[in-house]
């Protein structure tokens, strides 16, 4: 990256942290972290799920005070008080979860970010401006909740770059973009820093960190465990600093693939919010012993549709479901847990697990069919049995099965969700991002899991945005995109390129001209702008 | 040095049970300065409310006869705010129970069967029950706010008992006052001590307290309830209908307000009267909540706070103090609880002056 090097010939570090750390009373979250981004430096911040990277960054951007170390910019020693001292600094901040007003226009939104109160006219011609000048095309007029998520983020950037940030924080950005749309963000990235601007990149995919960042510093338990370049390491050797040992790579057995347990069959439904997503005439079958996965950008249809299997939001007529060679569109959740389907959604607090609850009471929540419950009272020895079960057989770090759901870390707490369904023998196993916020090494554990419950013969059916697990784990996939499934490709037969390009909704047969793909749509918005 | 107050790793549980005693001691302490500020002597003033009333066993058993709709509606009313469900209009289910209780006892006036009682019971818990069903059905089609629901009911059933006893439910030979006829003795609780009014509902509200324990904390519709309380995507993630929760909650918390009312027109009034509770169904809410929404805590609870209701009593008899003091006690009680709440999740620790002073702000125009 040649581009990066030939700015403004640095004398002192843009950003400098020295013996930055952060104690909660639970958990020591940063230790005497240092590290130092120079000015046009694409620096990345890589750890585990927990390692402290969130906590890092809301330091730096004012959110959250450290209790000891110190800060510098640009080689003075400065305490910020609040995130619009920061902005006032020149640090911008890029939110994994996006903070836009989704009945207000972009350049709406972008006003209530600024300083002082500038007229709208104008900003929406510097909005016009700079998305040209970096190739982030979005209409200023244009309502956010019309807006696709990669459009949503550019608008976040754009907000951040009409300041002229000197520093921009990317809280794992990719997480919601299609291969395609990865790229086009790396390019904006590398040409802010060619500029002078410096990044600190967060995230834990290797591969992205390999091919973007000039300089890295690894946390591993809230500590600094090395820094590297990047450009001159392995996901491999990286992987290593970041959980310390080498990455276990699931085994598949040879497929026992037999009758369909799952079936759509012209699955269609209006979605009640008026911004969720209509499902429209899905088909897709899953067999006993394979797993099949369903890959899309997120808000296409994922969370309609997994309600719609998981009997959350029940249809309105039988025939469209078939569960076990049963009619299953208009049964509530229970009944259909009752044939033999297991879940795993992708919210677990709140959803998945009761946060104020202990383990055992969320064993019990949807393992009573197990015999848990006899004349209407509970048999609580045998439901804690069963999440002492599931503590022990899922590596669950925890303070054991009376502790509290919310006092475990997001990874913890997935292991034990994933336990609690898988050990209930399911017929049909659905799995919404198994691995969300999980850390290396217990992704790597729960892939194994799903892959060992496909030999053992279940269907499983797994829905994720990271394509690398689907293809780590899929014997076939498919793709969701406007709420419209793809064909099911075995995935021998396809590629990360095909299934990219299958994600902005254009496979052969893909349609209508009523069902624009979003990249037809953003293009077309780019030439109005 | 300075107070920080810092969130605990988790909540205590320790807290959870000394918080009530923590409000306990602080009512009295403000009490205390309280009747001092009143010119009246502390010492004594606490005598007359707190162990005047209870010096022999009639005073016993006048506590216990306060004590009983206490837990008993508290008991049912626990059971629905652990499904997130706030029936606040214990008062009127209690009002509907006391009105159909009567309406049986006057159809049945000249009946000497043994089935009169338990048929006012019966129609007690159905009446209390249609009243909070209104909310229920409210919450679940048009998603209203039962708090509101269910305390404007109150005041229409406290009109429709008024509009009885002054009207068709009048009793003839009443000179014109506005009471039923008294019940006979086939639609009265039979008496546990005698020369006490201490009858057998008492019996009916312990019962309730040990049903309760068994459906709080040991069945599975009590941990349904509770899933559904504190998180609803959970409750249908797992396939507990929520709507049903709603129903169950009022309609336990009706039932059981329905019961109390019963109690206490087949007990110490012995007939309708324009009111027939001295606030029981809105005492309880305090009650439910000093006891934790747990039955073992309601129990002390009640008795706790029927010691007050006697206490104002006596501090109206003795220290001439007006009847609001009862009120007074309440609402002290449930302030200081709520406040001691705090520190279930919270701890209070002191800090040093944080470390050395900031380092100024760049360019920060504050």
């Amino acid at each position: 990256m040649p581009t990066a090097m030939q700015a403004a010939t640095p004398t002192s570090p843009r950003i400098e942290l020295r013996g930055i750390t952060k104690i909660y009373p639970s958990v020591v979250a940063n230790k005497d972290i240092s590290l130092s981004v120079m000015p046009g430096e694409i620096h990345a911040v890589l750890g585990e799920n927990g390692a402290g990277k969130s906590t890092l960054m809301k330091i730096v951007y004012g959110v959250v005070k450290p209790d000891a170390g110190e800060m510098r910019w640009e080689g003075q020693p400065v305490v910020v008080a609040n995130p619009a001292h920061a902005r006032e600094l020149g640090v911008g901040m890029v939110f994994q979860h996006f903070s836009l007003f989704e009945t207000l226009t972009v350049v709406e939104n972008v006003v209530l970010a600024l300083p002082g109160k500038p007229p709208l006219g104008p900003l929406a011609q510097r909005i016009t401006e700079v998305s040209e000048r970096y190739g982030l095309p979005v209409d200023p007029r244009r309502l956010v909740h019309s807006l696709s998520v990669g459009e949503r983020q550019r608008v976040e950037i754009i907000r951040c770059l009409l300041v002229n940030p000197k520093l921009l924080i990317m809280d794992e950005p990719t997480s919601v973009l299609t291969p395609q749309a990865v790229r086009k963000l790396f390019e904006t990235l590398r040409q802010l820093a060619s500029e002078g601007c410096s990044i600190l990149y967060i995230s834990h995919k290797l591969d992205e960190i390999q091919e973007l960042c000039t300089g890295a510093t690894v946390l591993r338990a809230g500590q600094v465990t090395g820094h590297c370049d990047p450009r001159q390491e392995t996901p491999k050797t990286m992987a290593r600093m970041m959980i310390g040992k080498d990455l276990p790579h699931p085994q598949h057995g040879a497929p026992n693939v037999r009758e369909p347990r799952l079936v759509l069959a012209g699955l269609s439904r209006a979605s009640p919010d008026p911004f969720g997503t209509d499902l429209q005439d899905m088909h897709l079958s899953v067999h006993a012993g394979e797993i099949v996965g369903i890959a899309g950008v997120s808000g296409n249809g994922q969370q309609e549709l997994l309600a719609a299997i998981s009997g959350e939001e029940p249809l309105t007529e039988k025939h469209p479901i078939l569960l076990c060679g049963e009619e299953a569109g208009r049964m509530e959740p229970g009944a259909r847990r009752a044939l033999g389907l297991c879940f795993v959604p992708e919210e677990r607090l709140g959803r998945g697990a009761v946060p104020r609850m202990s383990l055992a009471d969320n064993a019990l929540l949807t393992a009573h069919r197990q015999g848990y419950v006899k004349n209407g009272l509970v048999r609580f020895a045998a439901v804690e049995a069963f999440a002492r079960q599931c503590i022990d057989g899922y590596n669950v770090k925890c303070g054991g099965p009376q502790a509290e759901a919310k006092s475990l870390s997001g990874g913890n707490l997935q292991k034990f969700i994933v336990g609690r369904e898988m050990l209930q023998q399911p017929k049909v196993l659905v799995v919404a991002q198994p691995t969300w916020g999980v850390d290396v090494g217990a992704a790597a554990f729960i892939r194994q899991k799903i892959i060992d419950l496909r030999n053992e013969g279940v269907a499983i059916l797994v829905v994720s945005e990271e394509l690398d697990e689907l293809f780590e784990i899929s014997d076939r996939l498919v793709v969701i995109a406007k709420g419209r499934l793809s064909p099911a490709k075995p995935i021998k037969e396809t590629n990360v390129e095909e299934i990219g390009v299958w994600m902005s909704g254009m496979w052969p047969d893909a349609g209508d001209a009523e069902h624009r793909s979003p990249a037809h749509e953003e293009a077309h918005h780019a030439t109005q702008a | 040095m300075q107070l920080k107050l810092e969130t605990r790793a988790e909540p205590s549980r320790l807290m959870g049970w000394l918080a009530p005693l923590f409000a306990a001691v602080l009512t009295l302490i403000a009490g205390f300065i309280l009747f001092s500020a009143l010119g009246r002597n502390p010492v004594q003033a606490f005598y007359t409310f707190f162990v005047y009333p209870i010096r022999d066993l009639n005073g016993v058993a006048e506590l216990l006869l306060k004590a009983s709709p206490l837990m008993l509606i508290a008991v049912g009313l626990a059971c629905g705010y652990r499904a997130n469900v706030w029936n606040i209009g214990a008062e009127g289910q209690l009002t509907l129970g006391a009105i159909f209780a009567g309406g049986v006892a006057l159809y049945f006036y000249n009946s000497e069967s043994p089935l009169v009682l338990p048929l006012m019971i019966v129609a007690g818990a159905i009446g209390g029950m249609l009243w909070a069903a209104i909310p229920a059905f409210l919450r679940t089609r048009f998603n209203t706010s039962e708090i509101l629901t269910s305390l404007m009911l109150v005041y229409v059933a406290v009109l429709l008992l008024s509009y009885l006893v002054h009207g068709p439910w009048r009793d003839p030979q009443g000179f014109n006052f506005p009471q039923s006829r008294q019940f006979t003795e086939s639609a009265l609780y039979p008496m546990l001590i005698s020369g006490t009014r201490l009858n057998a509902s008492f019996l009916l509200s312990i019962a309730a307290i040990a049903v309760g324990y068994l459906f709080l904390n040991r069945s599975f519709l009590g941990f349904q309830m509770r899933v559904a309380g504190q998180a609803d995507a959970a409750a249908r993630y797992a396939g507990f209908d929520a709507r049903r929760m709603v129903w169950l909650g009022l309609l336990i918390g009706g039932a059981t307000a329905g019961l109390a009312g019963v109690g206490e027109v087949a007990g110490p009034i012995g007939q309708l009267l324009p009111s027939v509770s001295p606030g029981y169904g809105f005492a309880a809410i305090i009650v439910a909540f000093v006891g934790r929404l747990h039955p073992v805590g309601i129990l002390l609870a009640s008795l706790l706070m029927s010691l007050l209701y006697l206490g104002g009593e006596a501090a109206q008899m003795g220290l001439n103090l007006p009847s609001a003091i009862t009120g007074l006690f309440q609402g002290m009680l449930l302030f200081f609880l709520l406040g001691s709440d705090v520190f279930i999740n919270y701890q209070l620790k002191l800090v040093r002056a944080s470390a050395p002073a900031a380092v100024a702000p760049l360019g920060a125009t504050s």
